[in-house]
């Protein structure tokens, strides 16, 4: 019995250099942001330009753009298991004070 | 008459396939996914965290704010950038192994292990101005609160600190245990121990490292930008 695995994809220099400059744009923008008083939004977009940045790793330099699927579905698990924890417990305590207001 | 199996994988990268693999991909398969699912472990470890974060700082919002502007938002600039510069060069190491370029390896990854100290020497120096300050937690904890706010709290801005030098400090940790793995990782390409066919612990370490710089990439705006311009 096998098992089908991809091949290991080589990818090429240039992709990793223009990851690594987009990263680096990403983060001196988050920087900069950052000093502007743009309300409730600095923190939206700062989580913005964070998950945008962990894409990049996680799709290029971790290769899971190019992995097997099974590598796909822990990746998924892990963001499902987090997304219980947080919604779960935030339901909880976001709610607490609704009837005082 | 055949030769002992550890002794053959010793000499040849290419015959290093475990008896429960049908094949070398099967196994990198393997590996790979054992690190991923170690990884996910990760998220829930400092997920839990990230969350007490999220509740406290919605309770304790203007002592967040206080303790927020109190960091030093060059020195987690900075490191933001070394650390994103150290995750580059080891996308590069690991496609060195790929590739078998040795050389190129040793150099990569040593340049990794370099931006990795430069990044906990930074980290060290910053705690060291927090000690410096009082601002460590505890019985000695002072706060004089620089951007005075009238809804801030000592006690809110000692909360603060308690959760940025435990989210901080784990990651310190993870970071040491990096260094550590990067270090192991040189020696054995040193000894030429990485070849096309097997180099399963570089591209793990790698995914490991990769991980820990993710982390990275969250508390830089939840501790030092999210409050900065709210003074």
């Amino acid at each position: 019995m096998s098992t089908e695995v991809k091949h290991e994809h080589i990818v090429p220099v240039h992709v990793y250099v223009l990851v690594f400059v987009a990263l680096e744009i990403l983060a001196t923008a988050t920087a900069l942001l950052a000093h502007l008083d743009l309300g409730a939004f600095n923190a939206v977009i700062a989580f913005a330009i964070a998950v945008t940045k962990m894409l990049l790793v996680v799709l290029f330099f971790m290769h899971a753009r190019y992995s097997e699927r099974i590598i796909h579905a822990v990746c998924a698990v892990a963001v499902f298991w987090f997304g219980i924890m947080v919604v779960l417990t935030e339901s909880d305590y976001l709610t607490r004070w609704w009837h005082t207001r | 008459m055949p030769s002992h199996p550890e002794s053959a994988v010793e000499r040849s990268g290419a015959a290093q396939v475990a008896i429960q693999f049908d094949n070398a991909g099967q196994q990198r398969v393997a590996a790979n996914m054992g690190m991923w699912v170690f990884l996910s472990t990760e998220v829930m470890f400092f997920g839990g965290l990230f969350l007490s974060y999220l509740v406290y700082r919605h309770m304790h919002l203007n002592s967040f704010i206080a303790g927020s502007n109190d960091l030093n938002f060059w020195i987690g600039t900075i490191n933001t950038m070394v650390l994103l510069c150290s995750s580059f060069t080891m996308a590069l190491a690991v496609r060195s192994a790929q590739v078998g370029k040795n050389r190129a390896l040793v150099l990569l990854l040593s340049l990794t292990l370099v931006l990795g100290l430069v990044f906990l020497g930074l980290k060290f120096f910053e705690y060291w101005q927090h000690y410096e300050a009082h601002h460590i937690p505890g019985p000695g904890f002072v706060f004089d609160f620089p951007h005075l706010h009238h809804l801030a709290s000592e006690r809110g801005v000692e909360l603060f600190m308690f959760l940025y030098f435990v989210m901080t400090g784990l990651h310190a940790l993870h970071m040491l245990v990096g260094v550590s793995l990067i270090t192991w990782l040189i020696i054995q390409a040193r000894k030429r121990a990485f070849t096309p066919a097997w180099h399963n612990p570089v591209e793990n370490i790698g995914l490991y490292w990769h991980f820990v710089d993710i982390v990275w990439i969250y508390l830089y705006p939840m501790l030092y930008l999210i409050d900065l311009s709210k003074k």
